[in-house]
């Protein structure tokens, strides 16, 4: 693919004249997907698939243009200038953009991650044995996928990496469901079915009675994965300098009126752990790590060089939509092991479901709970909860209403496959919260 | 650049011993143009084309979803699927035959009069600019955009037992928005966002003296809405336009009867449904004015088409009948595992993503009463419009919705604008509380672009049609 995208790159921007400029984005993968259900095979198959995503910059202009990859030099090359023709003659109609960026060329990167995965024909006798006896449904995303950026100024980057996820959530007979997310680069039959079998002995505490629990306050427990979930909801009309400006944010409170979070509560975005491309879709290195909340105090949002020129500031070279991309939350001190003795009579909730901003300004969001969510009482889990419905406040639960927070962090990775296969991952620990609001 | 490919030599020149073989091609083009606070952020053109290759090897499908359109990659990719389907076949969920993909032939075009070509790059500009004036009708109007995409697609299915078919569409989507803020006090109001405008049809939609209307009075509601009261809190009477209705029938109705779904397929991602197989023909999902129809056939509804990705002919049928739940949103595939009679809605997001059972054009059909007797029989309640937030639980049960604009109903009236109007509720129990539902003057044509299901994960088209309704002791409440 590398080859593909170096070809192409380099004849587009050979052809273009005196005044014109080009930002090449590529986007690929070979992947398997193997869906599951009743630990049989629902659906399987493979997918190749790359997309090339054109800006084409000329006279104080700007165009998009895309298109599939086809792997035939003469076909794609065809593509690819018909594109260039279309956007050349489309920028001498359409009106100029003041806050137009021009590339630069800052350096590039090359990063290429190879690893002993899960062969294609060997994945399903991998999965299925240890899986006999559970419900197991869920899905095999596996493979590589590819990301590069060029402009014409020679600017050039390239990120390649062979990862597997298997997403799965496990099912009682009472329809209680425990979630599952094994995944990672090299593949380890051992450490999967270990994996496993930690899944399923906490399937045994599903089997309970669920207990209805009213609606009200409750001292609550988060693991990671729920609060992996609410960070995500800052990509979303939150950390992004755009949203702020244009009265779109829940941070609003934050910049205007000087409300902080908790001091407990410090969130970066790192890019050390290289989850994925530190380059964003304009060839831009973001800074390795950028401090955004600290100690409770709103110190960076998320600037784009667009917004940068529109806003007068200085970009921290985020992506064009200015959402999170390798989040990083600080621990606290709070060991897993004393987490169910903390809440004493409260909630502790694995997994939370389908957010949205119920009042956006007022940093309030609305989900559910999901999978392994229990009722605690005397300081030990007493069974699992029917499903219920929360809207609370993150100026709240991770305000002041935030007791503890795990000392140890927990990798969320990004297994998303919407268009292709997301990369990245939310790194966090878990949150105890004195006052959590069930509404329905 | 949209390359030709003969698709039905591609089928004769596979040679793999399967039991079945079918090539379905998409082309796709999207063409979305954006103005925000005055300047041209948006103007691009992408498209996507490629063939899925699917096979059915020992009661088991497999595919490979390939670019490369040559003779050469299309057997390769056929050999691989095969592999794939062969490896699986020992571990099938179910073992199916040829009649989950039945034979048919035919065409489908989406209607219109002007083609995309019809309007310019540049004179799209301008009336995006042009209502963007319009849409700032005051410096409280901190940000604003106008937005068009014009959506080309085409649809190619060839099977080994005999299917041809070959589906046009035309599409659009559009919108309008205005934020006001004055501090951290914010209101967006918008021609009900991407959701408000997605049909099938051309570029003669664009009535600029229309669009301009639309606009101003959307400036104008933001700023109302800077000022207004909170929405109240309690349980009353809530009246619902169609922009808002077209949401609460797709998470509560749409999603809970795909029977992939109720099949349990889905449990590991968006979940599964209160609904079970033996609910239907005797759940009383709804009040005897609710009757709710699969409609592919409503001309520029936005996922009408003649046939599924499964290449099923695709008809109008009630789903739900004087309330009483008649029949579920499962394809071939899914009718053959559940034995329930279904609908053509095997559909897939692209070339690259193998079909599964979605909604396509789900509505309530209009009732008889006015939108003056809906408010008329309210002695105290809500109105409201424009969705602005949504989320249900994972069996489609709890729900609670937010609405961009609202206005309080006393004594039969609408009275003072209401902002943040939310209100919750249960699906079953809240759709037999329906009491009261539009004529077809209060009917809109709606949808969705970005309706989220599957694994590998799939965005697609939805249309929701809706006339204005009445909800009887519905929980509303306000903002912070």
């Amino acid at each position: 693919m590398e080859k593909v995208f170096n070809n192409l790159s380099e004849s587009l921007f050979s052809d273009l004249k005196q005044g014109e400029d080009v930002i090449l984005s590529f986007s690929g993968e070979n992947s398997q997907f193997i869906r599951f259900n009743n630990a049989s095979v629902r659906q399987t198959g493979l997918v190749d698939d790359a997309e090339i995503e054109l800006k084409f910059i000329s006279n104080r202009r700007i165009c998009g243009g895309g298109f599939t990859v086809s792997g035939n030099l003469e076909i794609d090359l065809k593509r690819g200038r018909e594109e260039i023709n279309r956007m050349r003659l489309e920028t001498k109609e359409i009106p100029e953009d003041p806050f137009l960026v021009l590339p630069t060329n800052a350096g590039s990167s090359h990063e290429v991650k190879n690893s002993n995965g899960l062969n294609f024909e060997d994945s399903v006798d991998a999965i299925l044995p240890t899986m006999s006896g559970v419900d197991f449904v869920g899905i095999l995303a596996n493979g590589k996928t590819f990301r590069g950026n060029a402009n014409s100024l020679g600017q050039k980057h390239w990120f390649e990496t062979d990862s597997y996820s298997l997403d799965y959530s496990l099912v009682t007979p009472g329809h209680q469901m425990v979630k599952g997310s094994f995944s990672g680069t090299d593949w380890n039959q051992n450490e999967y079915e270990a994996y496993v079998e930690r899944s399923k002995q906490k399937l045994v505490l599903m089997e309970r009675k669920p207990i209805k629990v009213k609606t009200g306050d409750y001292k609550t427990w988060f693991e990671s994965a729920a609060v992996s979930d609410f960070l995500g909801m800052f990509s979303w009309n939150g950390i992004s300098e755009a949203s702020l400006r244009q009265g779109c944010s829940g941070f609003g409170k934050m910049r205007h009126n000087d409300i902080r979070l908790s001091p407990k509560f410090s969130i970066v975005e790192d890019f050390k752990a290289g989850f994925c491309p530190k380059f964003n879709s304009d060839g831009e290195i973001a800074p390795e790590s950028l401090a955004l909340i600290e100690n409770g105090y709103l110190k960076n949002t998320l600037v784009s060089s667009r917004s940068a020129k529109e806003y007068d500031l200085t970009s921290n070279f985020a992506e064009a939509g200015e959402y999170l991309r390798s989040p990083n939350m600080s621990v606290g001190n709070l060991n897993h092991e004393d987490v169910v003795k903390s809440i004493g009579e409260g909630l502790f909730l694995s997994n939370i479901h389908y957010l949205n901003w119920s009042d956006n300004p007022g940093g309030r969001i609305t989900g559910l709970t999901r999978y392994a969510c229990f009722w605690v009482e005397g300081g030990e889990i007493v069974a699992p909860i029917e499903t219920m419905r929360f809207d609370d406040s993150f100026y709240r639960f991770f305000g002041d209403q935030l007791l503890e927070v795990e000392d140890t962090q927990t990798v969320n990775p990004e297994v998303g496959t919407y268009g292709g296969r997301s990369l990245g991952a939310t790194t966090c620990p878990g949150i105890l919260v004195d006052s959590f609001s069930l509404t329905l | 650049m949209k390359l030709d490919v003969d698709i039905k030599k591609l089928l004769s020149a596979i040679d793999v011993p399967a039991d079945w073989v079918g090539l379905r091609e998409v082309y796709e083009a999207h063409t979305p143009r954006m103005i925000r606070d005055g300047v041209p952020v948006v103007n691009a053109s992408a498209s996507t084309h490629g063939i899925m290759v699917e096979v059915l090897v020992n009661g088991q499908f497999g595919y490979f979803g390939t670019p490369d359109m040559s003779s050469e990659g299309i057997s390769r990719a056929a050999k691989k699927a095969y592999q794939q389907a062969e490896i699986a076949s020992k571990h099938s969920v179910y073992s199916f035959n040829e009649s989950a993909r039945p034979a048919h032939k035919g065409s489908f075009s989406s209607p219109y009069t002007k083609d995309r070509k019809s309007l310019s790059a540049g004179n799209l500009n301008d009336i995006l600019l042009e209502a963007y004036g319009h849409l700032k009708v005051s410096d409280k109007i901190v940000s604003a955009s106008t937005l068009c995409q014009v959506i080309e697609s085409n649809f190619k299915f060839v099977s080994s037992n005999g299917s041809d078919i070959n589906q046009d569409f035309l599409m659009f989507e559009f919108d309008l928005s205005a934020t006001a803020a004055d501090g951290s006090n914010q209101q967006t109001r918008t021609f009900g966002g991407m959701r408000g405008t997605c049909r099938q049809m051309g570029m003669e939609y664009f009535d600029k003296y229309e669009i301009f209307a639309n606009a101003n009075r959307i400036g104008e509601q933001a700023i109302e809405l800077l000022d207004a009261e909170n929405c109240p809190t309690g349980e009353m009477d809530l009246v619902i336009a169609p922009d808002q209705m077209m949401l609460q029938i797709h998470e509560s109705i749409g999603h809970a009867l795909e029977v992939d779904r109720i099949l349990g397929d889905e449990r590991n991602y968006a979940g599964w449904s209160f609904v079970k197989l033996e609910d239907f023909g005797s759940l009383k999902y709804g009040s005897d004015l609710m009757n709710i129809t699969f409609d592919p056939t409503l001309e520029s509804e936005y996922a009408s088409y003649a046939f599924d990705d499964g290449g099923l002919k695709a008809t109008k049928e009630f789903l739900i009948k004087d309330g009483l739940l008649v029949r579920g949103l499962g394809g071939q595939e899914s009718q053959i595992r559940s034995g329930l009679d279904g609908v053509a809605n095997f559909r897939a997001s692209s070339w690259n993503r193998a079909p599964i059972d979605r909604m396509a054009n789900i509505n309530l059909e209009p009732g008889s009463s006015s939108f003056d007797d809906l408010i008329g029989q309210v002695e105290h309640g809500v109105y409201v419009e424009s969705n602005k937030s949504w989320s249900i639980d994972d069996y489609r049960n709890k729900f609670q919705f937010g609405c961009e604009y609202g206005r309080l109903i006393e004594k039969g009236k609408l009275t003072k604008v209401l902002k943040n109007p939310n209100y919750r509720g249960v699906s079953t129990p809240f759709w037999n509380s329906l009491k009261g539902v539009g004529d077809g003057d209060t009917f809109g044509i709606y949808g969705t672009p970005n309706c989220g299901k599957g694994e590998p994960n799939q965005v697609i088209r939805v249309g929701h049609a809706s006339p204005t309704c009445l909800f009887d002791k519905i929980q509303v409440f306000g903002g912070v």
